[in-house]
């Protein structure tokens, strides 16, 4: 029989003491603000002054409704899905590409890692004054492209804005994709290449029969990281496309949430779009990990 | 053969690193000519290189406390996660108490869940209920212990063999010591990995320092840049390169210590943080 304070604390109290400070903040900054951003979202809430008494009616799924009505909200979970028709494939093939190539060479092999991280590690801030300048509408890479350059210029583009947003954060964030499959490679059986090499597998069929299927629990994770960043829009387009432009059509569904919450002082019709945005990318991480995952 | 192939992937690699670096090579450039050269041969200099853009982004924004801003911002990060990070990695990792699969649980969730979803909660509560707008603490808060470290820190305190602590154990030592004077100086490398994935968040955040802060003496640089680059960047005599010589500043510290601490930032030890 184990004494009493065994089995109420466990066999190690001394735990409870170490987790005790990370315990309370993941309950003040994370579970409590997810149960306030559901009470809110079911609530007509307004900021008022502090300590002031004021009655806050509960509305049912109006907060909601208004939220799934309103164009601005659909445009920008629109865009985002256009972000990620393009951010996701590019980034698996590319980092998966890449880090193959990577494992293979010996030489330089420390500044080429450093090269493609180098984008992961910088402020978005700053990255994003850099892009401003090379495709603004005397920009680098208009002068390059001379007569061929859109018009109206990429970032004032309503086609074009929200594909830029995208391939800004693919290079942002492909070195980390590099780096998982960096890792998912060296897990990859050596002797499975060597049979294959013994059948007469070319090195591309191998790469699809071998090294795919190998990496594919980073692939899961790429994609689930991928859809946590375009859930997480901000910066992009606040900065880069001046404010979700041209009109709205590179808004993500974050920065119409600082509008509407922040800006116009609507709390309650922003935290459901956050709850929203919550219950998609649980259902995306659920159903990548099925799909990719399935044998 | 093989080796021939090696070299083409070499070769081909070198061309997609220079289309990675050539952003950071245009801001640097950038930020030190005279005249903004927007053009392809502007991307070669040939003279007429100036520390003047420095200057002039230093007239204009408070450079020196808004590095000091981001400086306090992410040292109190530092501080807080590699203090209670360790000891909440070491308990998840080593000890056995009531409740650690709960924390676990939600430890898991919170990688899933991203900070920006909840920032309206976190907002109405940290600057409404607590009256913390325009302060460190109100700025700190939120990203106070980085879960991504205590990942790392569980995962390095995991490969430990047990023998290790068994032993310390028959010797009579106690939980606090074992951690102190066996498991933490083994896990010294975790520290520099931690230090620079914990070292980037604050530093490179831009959505809630800019939300908590109105006070421009306590916003810090990326803040300070993005302000200065959406309102005022008309008025300067070479607005572009007053903005990439901030854009430099704002960089430097984090491409600096990735730079130096390279061979910490490996898959090995950081897939941990984000798949638990």
């Amino acid at each position: 029989m184990r004494p009493v304070a065994e089995r109420v604390l466990g066999k190690q109290p001394l735990g409870i003491l170490f987790a005790t400070p990370y315990a309370v903040f993941l309950a003040a900054v994370f579970a409590y603000p997810l149960g306030l951003a559901v009470w809110i979202s079911f609530h007509d809430y307004f900021f008022a002054a502090p300590g002031a008494q004021v009655d806050r009616p509960f509305v049912g799924l109006a907060n909601y409704a208004d939220v799934l009505g309103d164009p601005a909200v659909q445009r920008s979970f629109v865009n985002v899905a256009e972000f990620l028709v393009i951010n996701v494939p590019l980034t698996v093939v590319l980092s998966l590409v890449l880090a193959t190539a990577l494992n293979s060479v010996t030489r330089l092999r420390t500044f080429l890692r450093v090269s493609y991280y180098v984008p992961y590690v910088t402020a978005s801030v700053a990255l994003v004054a850099v892009w401003l300048f090379l495709f603004g509408k005397d920009g680098m890479v208009n002068g390059i492209l001379g007569p061929l350059a859109p018009d109206p210029s990429w970032l004032v583009n309503s086609g074009l804005a929200m594909p830029v947003i995208a391939l800004f954060v693919t290079w942002k964030q492909l070195g980390f994709s590099i780096l998982l499959y960096l890792a998912a490679l060296q897990n990859v059986s050596r002797d499975l290449y060597e049979s294959a090499a013994v059948d007469g597998a070319s090195r591309a069929k191998s790469f699809w029969n071998v090294t795919v299927p190998g990496v594919r629990s980073a692939t899961t994770l790429v994609v689930i990281l991928a859809t946590i960043t375009g859930a997480n829009l901000f910066t992009e387009p606040y900065l880069l496309t001046n404010g979700g432009g041209p009109d709205g059509a590179s808004a993500s569904p974050v920065f119409v949430m600082y509008q509407k919450g922040i800006e116009q002082g609507h709390p309650d019709t922003a935290a459901a779009i956050g709850v929203l945005l919550v219950i998609l990318v649980l259902l995306i991480s659920l159903t990548s990990r099925k799909l990719l995952e399935r044998d | 053969m093989r080796g021939g192939r090696r070299v083409w992937s070499t070769l081909a690699l070198l061309v997609g690193a220079a289309v990675f670096l050539f952003p950071f090579y245009y801001m640097v450039v950038g930020s030190l000519q005279a005249k903004p050269d927007t053009s392809v041969r502007g991307a070669i200099p040939t003279g007429g290189l100036t520390l003047h853009n420095y200057a002039d982004i230093n007239s204009r924004v408070d450079l020196v406390q808004s590095l000091v801003n981001s400086g306090i911002f992410t040292g109190g990060v530092l501080v807080m996660t590699m203090l209670f990070g360790v000891l909440a990695g070491y308990a998840l990792a080593r000890l056995h108490f009531r409740g650690r699969g709960v924390l676990f649980a939600v430890m898991l969730l919170v990688q899933i869940v991203p900070f920006q979803l909840l920032i309206i909660p976190i907002y109405v509560l940290i600057v409404r209920t607590y009256g913390l707008a325009d302060s460190y603490l109100g700025m700190i808060a939120p990203f106070a212990i980085n879960s991504a470290a205590v990942f790392v820190f569980r995962q390095f305190f995991l490969q430990l063999p047990d023998d290790l602590f068994s032993a310390a154990a028959l010797d009579g030592a106690g939980e606090l010591r074992i951690l102190w004077s066996v498991a933490l100086p083994l896990v010294r490398p975790a520290m520099l990995t931690v230090l620079l994935i914990t070292f980037i968040g604050p530093w490179n955040e831009f959505l809630w320092p800019f939300l908590v802060t109105k006070n421009q003496s306590l916003q810090p640089l990326a803040v300070t840049l993005a302000n200065y680059i959406s309102n005022i960047a008309g008025r300067a005599t070479n607005p572009a390169g007053a903005i990439l010589a901030g854009a430099v500043v704002l960089a430097a510290p984090a491409v600096a210590l990735f730079v130096a601490f390279q061979k910490h930032f490996t898959g090995s030890e950081l897939s941990s943080g984000v798949k638990g």
